[in-house]
């Protein structure tokens, strides 16, 4: 024992001075026994109040709003929404770029952190993934209403039919189906294995028969074996590197719809990296949105630390400051190409008639209102980080509507040029979605492991065999 | 109930101890055992001696494979069932398949992943000799266990009882088949 204090005492001296050290990944830290009752507590317990005032709203607009929207635009035509020549994208096209924008950074967080082994991911990982795969829902639904009559989506398909006909795989477009059912299909794998061991551990603490059968038959029979967990490591890693692949591969596929064409405003080589980072600092902002009153409302305010979401803002001011870089250089390039017609589309952006407002809450929340969290203060202050989170949403709701709708009302022909006034069915259509989007999010919260519980317990000291705290005689050096 | 049993479970505190228990046991010579653990512990798999997983090749295996079939259904659909000209282009060329190719060997990779997690695990699996030891509920909580099996050439009842209280497992346990 004398030996191993004395090896202590020199770790000790090694370490860090405090203000470099790492922030641990959970607070009050009681030990994995009392992190496991924690972690599953409010999975198991009664459903709070918070959760119906949430829920039944939600559901209305899910069930109601939704699906009201829905069947009158398909029975009726694409004339209900605003969208007409020239601006055939309205507000479906927003806000299908916007779904597939909030899904990337639950992927990027659960997926890229995990493979630049970021430790403090755990425990905000699961939290990500399910926004990531209930917003894919959402983005999927609009381009298979979008095409006008629903009932031909199958033509998106390469299927053989009797009509002989084959989609034309030239087309970005076509490139789109196939990304943004990729992108359903792997999201959803990769959230469905990260919970078979903590299905597990929830079936092992059921306390009544049907819970428990339900439990057993989605955990599948998992042990915790060293050898299965061999395998799912392995599993685990890989679609990692896979879902870090379409972080990048899906938004800019979206991107390259708009960048393939040769209208003013969209025909530019920036597009897809543009799509991918607004991609990644929309859903930053929806992650600080959803995290900040979970945290408090589940009571895990020692999983979900300040130190998390500290490290979460951090990460929406870099993503913030690389599209402030983007902005500057499309209105630059637009300035330098000496084309009249970008000139004339990107003047119009900020000074132009009818949606000029729009250019400026662009620059004003996504570039200053981003900058604020370059302050401690800020980053520190939760109801700041909310509301900023919120105008991070609408903000980037606001750059794609600038985007579809600002390039397209004005084209190349003056006796072309329009205006794209939104109607009633658009507005419910969105409504509806995002009606869907938080009453799944909100039945994940209440009745799946919403933390990763098994991966956080392996990052704790208490699951590190090297660790005093794990039960080492004597850290090594 | 059997006249064999399934195997001896035996229950450690820490990863630690799960850790150096392991090393013992192997070091006496047992080949059919293996540890239990709410997550896995780093450095078991050296102990364990398990080679790398062949879960990354079965992921290889079904991206190639997804990424050539979508090669191979455009040149069928483009190019030679119903040979589509746009913008006077070829009608096959290999850069044309290279996104809808790739983004379905991504899809083609995760699922080799998790279907090859399940296979090599061989899961799902709903009844587990295991799952009748009351104690084996708290592995997925804070506890750390290690079954010798009994088809160990090594296994005898009582000395690997012996030996698993010698390197400190608590609540040692027959579990039937």
């Amino acid at each position: 024992m004398a030996e191993s204090s004395v090896i202590l005492e020199e770790l000790k001296k090694l370490a860090p001075p405090a203000e470099l050290r790492r922030a641990p990944v959970i607070e009050n830290n009681r030990g994995l026994g009392a992190l496991t009752d924690q972690l599953s507590k409010f999975a198991e317990g009664k459903i709070p109040r918070w959760w119906w005032i949430l829920f039944i709203p939600s559901a209305f607009c899910a069930t109601v709003i939704f699906p009201a929207a829905l069947i009158y635009q398909v029975s009726v035509g694409v004339g209900v929404w605003g969208n007409n020549q020239p601006v055939a994208w309205g507000l479906d096209i927003v806000s299908f770029i916007w779904w597939v924008g909030v899904a990337h950074a639950g992927t990027l967080i659960s997926a890229l952190l995990f493979l630049t082994r970021q430790h403090w991911r755990t425990t905000i990982g699961r939290a990500a993934e399910a926004m990531t795969v209930f917003s894919v829902m959402m983005a999927g639904l609009y381009p298979a209403i979008h095409v006008g009559r629903a009932w031909f989506d199958w033509f998106m398909f390469p299927i053989p039919n009797s009509n002989g006909n084959w989609p034309q795989f030239r087309s970005p477009l076509m490139w789109d189906v196939f990304a943004v059912n990729t992108y359903l299909v792997v999201s959803m794998l990769f959230f469905f294995m990260g919970m078979i061991p903590d299905f597990a551990v929830m079936r092992d603490r059921a306390t009544t028969r049907p819970r428990k059968f339900i439990l057993s038959l989605v955990a599948m029979g998992w042990t915790g074996s060293a050898r299965h967990w061999h395998h799912y490591e392995k599993a685990y890693v890989v679609l990692c590197g896979l879902c870090t692949l379409l972080v990048f591969t899906v938004s800019s596929i979206v991107g390259l719809d708009f960048c393939t064409s040769q209208l003013a405003g969209w025909h530019a080589t920036i597009f897809p990296l543009y799509f991918v980072i607004g991609a990644v600092f929309c859903g930053f902002g929806m992650m600080l949105v959803l995290l900040i009153p979970l945290r408090k409302w589940c009571g895990l305010e020692n999983v979900i630390t300040m130190s998390h979401m500290d490290k979460v803002a951090k990460l929406t001011l870099v993503s913030g400051l690389i599209i402030a870089y983007i902005y500057a250089m499309e209105f630059f390039i637009a300035w330098y190409s000496g084309d009249p017609y970008e000139r004339w589309v990107f003047g119009h952006r900020l000074f132009g008639h009818t949606y000029w407002v729009m250019g400026w809450i662009l620059i004003v929340v996504n570039v200053c209102v981003t900058q604020l969290l370059w302050f401690k203060k800020i980053r520190a202050n939760l109801t700041a980080l909310f509301i900023i989170g919120i105008l991070i949403n609408c903000g980037m709701w606001t750059e794609r509507f600038v985007i579809v709708v600002g390039s397209l009302y004005q084209d190349f022909l003056p006796a072309n040029w329009g205006k794209y006034i939104p109607t009633i069915w658009d507005i419910a259509l969105y409504i509806g979605s995002l009606g869907a989007f938080f009453m799944m999010y909100l039945l994940f919260v209440k009745f799946l492991p919403f933390i990763a519980i098994s991966e956080v317990k392996g990052a704790t000291p208490q699951g590190n065999p090297h660790l005093p705290a794990g039960g080492a005689k004597g850290a090594k050096p | 109930m059997s006249a064999k049993p399934y195997g001896i479970l035996a229950e450690f505190d820490s990863p630690a101890a799960i850790l150096a228990a392991a090393e013992k046991v192997r070091d006496a010579g047992y080949s059919r055992w293996d540890v239990f653990t709410p997550f896995p512990i780093h450095g078991m798999d050296k102990v364990m001696g398990l080679k790398n997983s062949l879960v990354g090749w079965v992921a290889l295996a079904g991206g190639a494979f997804m990424f050539l079939n979508i090669v191979g259904l455009i040149w069928f659909a483009n190019a030679f069932d119903y040979p589509l000209i746009v913008g006077g282009k070829p009608m096959f060329s290999v850069p044309m398949t290279f996104v809808p190719a790739y983004i379905m060997m991504i899809m083609g990779g995760a699922g080799g992943a998790l279907i090859g997690m399940l296979a090599f695990n061989e899961l799902p699996r709903f009844h587990h000799p295991l799952f009748n030891s009351e104690r084996f509920a708290l592995v997925s909580r804070d506890k750390f266990s290690l079954l010798i099996g009994s088809t160990d050439p090594k296994f005898s009842e009582t000395e690997t009882r012996k030996l698993l209280e010698s390197i400190g497992g608590a609540h040692i346990e027959i579990i039937e088949d």
